[in-house]
């Protein structure tokens, strides 16, 4: 097991802080921002598909 | 029980099954990610060289390896698109790129955090990271030819040909620690075994198979998007439309 011993041992992570937590931070945004994009482009999507079936269904 | 496997290979029977299958591999993706993340911190000790730095290998590695794999995976549904004119194969090729193109910056960047405190570098023209950077310029550039083709069927085919050129970059990736004399250090996994402690080889595959799981589970809900504006006209779709 690997045993920290306290949070600020923990975030300081030996040293290498900035650059462990630089990773994994840049890692949770770059997923982060795919998937909120994903949602975003889904509903977009099915609210145009719907007007441009309306529309020409007129 | 023969499954007929081109019952899913029609747009309609394939939007369906991969909306039943998302949350499961989106669910297993997020279980795994809280496994391999706990490996990585509370599990995996400390390395006698370099400290706690190396725990990057836990997202850097996952995330080069699925860079190349995708790309892989892009180039062959591009390969099916052309030899049999299927259009869901060319939907499954532009809906991995996006994934694809993100693994490759994440793989980057975190060679970068890495690169820093141990080679004293954010970047060197070596030629691992070099074909790295191309293969993220490739994405690119096949994103942008898809984007840039009005006529989807067109678009298909041109981004569908750059795929198929540019996957001569990923062995050169592959193998460029091998071929070269690079800074970048060599596979520690290898056919004949691996020299890594256990607990660290299991938590970097762990993330492995979390960030295949997020893959999939991304790329099907991309690609079902993809198929309800390329097959606007169905009934089925206009179905669809009207139940959303």
């Amino acid at each position: 097991m690997m045993e920290w011993g306290s949070w600020s041992a923990f975030w300081a992570m030996g040293g290498y802080g900035l650059y462990v937590w630089g990773s994994f931070a840049m890692t949770a945004l770059a997923i982060a921002v795919e998937v909120v994009q994903l949602r975003q482009a889904g509903r977009q999507t099915l609210q145009q598909l719907k007007r441009l079936n309306k529309w020409e269904s007129e | 029980m023969s499954i007929n496997w081109y019952k899913y290979s029609a747009p309609a029977t394939f939007y369906g099954l991969a909306g039943r299958l998302v949350p499961w591999f989106g669910g297993a993706a997020a279980s795994l990610t809280v496994i391999g993340l706990y490996l990585s911190f509370f599990v995996a000790p400390t390395d006698f060289q370099q400290g706690e730095a190396y725990r990057v290998i836990f997202i850097h590695v996952p995330a080069a390896w699925m860079s190349m794999f995708i790309y892989l995976v892009m180039a062959a549904w591009a390969a099916v698109g052309l030899a049999f004119n299927t259009r869901l194969s060319f939907m499954m090729a532009r809906a991995l790129a996006p994934t694809g193109a993100m693994f490759t910056f994440v793989a980057l960047w975190t060679g970068a955090f890495w690169g820093k405190p141990m080679w004293g570098a954010w970047w060197v023209w070596d030629a691992r990271l070099t074909s790295e950077l191309i293969l993220l310029f490739l994405y690119v550039g096949i994103m942008a030819l898809w984007a840039a083709i009005d006529d989807p069927r067109r678009g298909d085919k041109a981004g569908a040909l750059l795929a198929l050129i540019g996957a001569i970059n990923v062995p050169i990736i592959y193998f460029s620690v091998k071929w070269w004399n690079t800074l970048h250090q060599g596979s520690s996994i290898k056919p004949s075994g691996t020299s890594m402690d256990e607990v660290m080889l299991a938590g970097m595959v762990v993330m492995a198979i979390a960030a295949w799981f997020y893959t999939i589970a991304v790329v099907f809900v991309r690609v079902r998007r993809i198929i309800l504006e390329r097959e606007r006209h169905t009934e089925w779709v206009k179905h669809v439309l009207e139940g959303a």
